[in-house]
């Protein structure tokens, strides 16, 4: 129990970023209305899914330093996460796109490095499969990995901010931070949801490394 | 020192190694008058700035593919372990990069050439437009050489190449189209140099991945 505090934890605020989320007050604005609660969901799942693809690229870097598989099963199962959370911010962004700004997909520099990130990913799980022997698997998928996370904070971090964007923060649009829009009664649910979010995709990911890291060892007790 | 020397040697190797099997070259230059030719057929003459530039550019991103996915894939695996006897990992990626680099660059002015022959030259601010195609092409190159050193360790490594590059490539390709569509406008030219820095930044960071990651990579 006193290990699993942290599930508990999760559990709560991500209940409660969802109940908050969609009871408490939020700023009345043009355009945005009662749309902006979305903030609650798009936004945290996208800060997860970060979250997720840094621990993701931090494991390549580990297992390259020590040649040790653990590490590799932790880097592949953050990405297979960080790519759900990934497709369900990416829908809760498309919902949203389509009540604020008149189409599920506007022609957006974030959008786009998006679902570039995103075939980046899907490309790391093809090249993952299509190598037969574990150690080498690990290793070629682990340079892939630090390639796409470094072009994937050129793309969808520093590349948007160049153009205009429709999004926040972006080419002369006011970031959410300096803005009024945020104000105090949002934060409250919007830091508890980062962490809520992050702290179940990081439950669902050490259920997954456990599985593997056991059918890893089953398999090298039969051969 | 010795890098320089062992890069200067490599990449004599690979002009020898291309010189000796013309049909390579010469293929992909077959490739690039051909996919000129089709789309000469096909559309006539393009007036509108927009199009004619982003057909120039796509026809350079496959020429790209074809040439230097056989940087790696052609060479067999007794070779490589031959090279990583004699030469320092990074002296085989460098030399590779800037070899293929050379190709890329004489492969987009022949294609430029030749797209302004037939398809009617509109670039108002050739300079720059040069001055783009030689990033691109470099850009193009150094993503290039290192998927494939990536794509000629997996089993089905063609099919792999293209997967495994069009996510690298089609950012750099959209920044490309962007700024080479001002000098086909004619437009100032203070306003591209935000996008040089861009692809001036992708193409450090992605050497300096190579020249540390590679390494990881030969060793089998």
């Amino acid at each position: 129990m006193k290990k699993n505090w942290w599930k508990i934890a999760a559990v709560v605020l991500v209940l409660y970023s969802i109940i908050g989320g969609f009871l408490f007050k939020v700023p009345i604005l043009p355009i945005l209305h009662e749309t902006i609660r979305n903030l609650y969901f798009h936004v945290t799942m996208w800060f997860a899914m970060i979250i997720l693809l840094f621990v993701s690229v931090w494991n390549s870097v580990r297992y390259l330093s020590g040649f040790d598989i653990k590490y590799d099963i932790i880097a592949k199962e953050a990405v297979n996460i960080s790519i759900v959370l990934g497709l369900c911010g990416l829908v809760t962004g498309m919902l949203w796109a389509n009540y604020t700004w008149g189409e599920p997909w506007p022609n957006d520099p974030k959008l786009n490095g998006v679902a570039i990130a995103m075939l980046f990913y899907f490309a790391y799980l093809v090249l993952r499969n299509s190598i037969d022997e574990e150690q080498k698997r690990a290793r070629i998928a682990s340079i892939y990995n630090i390639f796409a996370f470094v072009m994937f904070i050129v793309f969808t971090i520093i590349l948007p901010r160049l153009t205009d964007s429709l999004h926040p923060g972006n080419g002369g649009n006011p970031g959410f931070g300096n803005y009024e829009d945020i104000d105090n009664n949002m934060r409250i649910v919007f830091y508890p949801a980062i962490i809520g979010w992050t702290l179940i995709a990081t439950w669902i990911m050490q259920i997954k490394i456990r599985y593997h890291t056991l059918n890893a060892f089953l398999n090298s007790n039969t051969n | 020192m010795k890098l320089i020397h062992e890069i200067k040697h490599l990449i004599h190797k690979e002009f020898l190694l291309e010189f000796r099997q013309k049909y390579a070259f010469a293929g992909v230059l077959l490739y690039v008058f051909s996919t000129v030719f089709i789309c000469y057929l096909s559309f006539k003459k393009i007036l509108i700035p927009a199009n004619w530039n982003a057909l120039f550019w796509i026809i350079v991103l496959f020429a790209a593919i074809n040439a230097v996915t056989k940087s790696f894939l052609q060479e067999s695996k007794g070779r490589q372990l031959y090279y990583y006897t004699l030469h320092s990992p990074v002296a085989v990626i460098i030399s590779k990069i800037i070899y293929n680099s050379l190709l890329m660059i004489s492969l987009s002015f022949l294609c430029f050439f030749c797209y302004g022959l037939l398809i009617k030259n509109i670039v108002q601010d050739i300079p720059f437009f040069i001055l783009n195609i030689t990033l691109g092409s470099f850009g193009f190159a150094s993503v290039l050489t290192m998927v494939s050193a990536i794509a000629s360790k997996t089993n089905n490594n063609f099919s792999l190449m293209a997967i495994l590059s069009f996510p690298m490539l089609v950012p750099m390709l959209i920044t490309l189209i962007k700024t080479s569509k001002y000098s086909v406008d004619g437009l100032d030219r203070s306003l591209s140099y935000p996008y040089f820095g861009v692809l001036l930044l992708i193409n450090v960071l992605i050497i300096v991945l190579s020249v540390v990651l590679f390494p990881y990579l030969w060793r089998e």
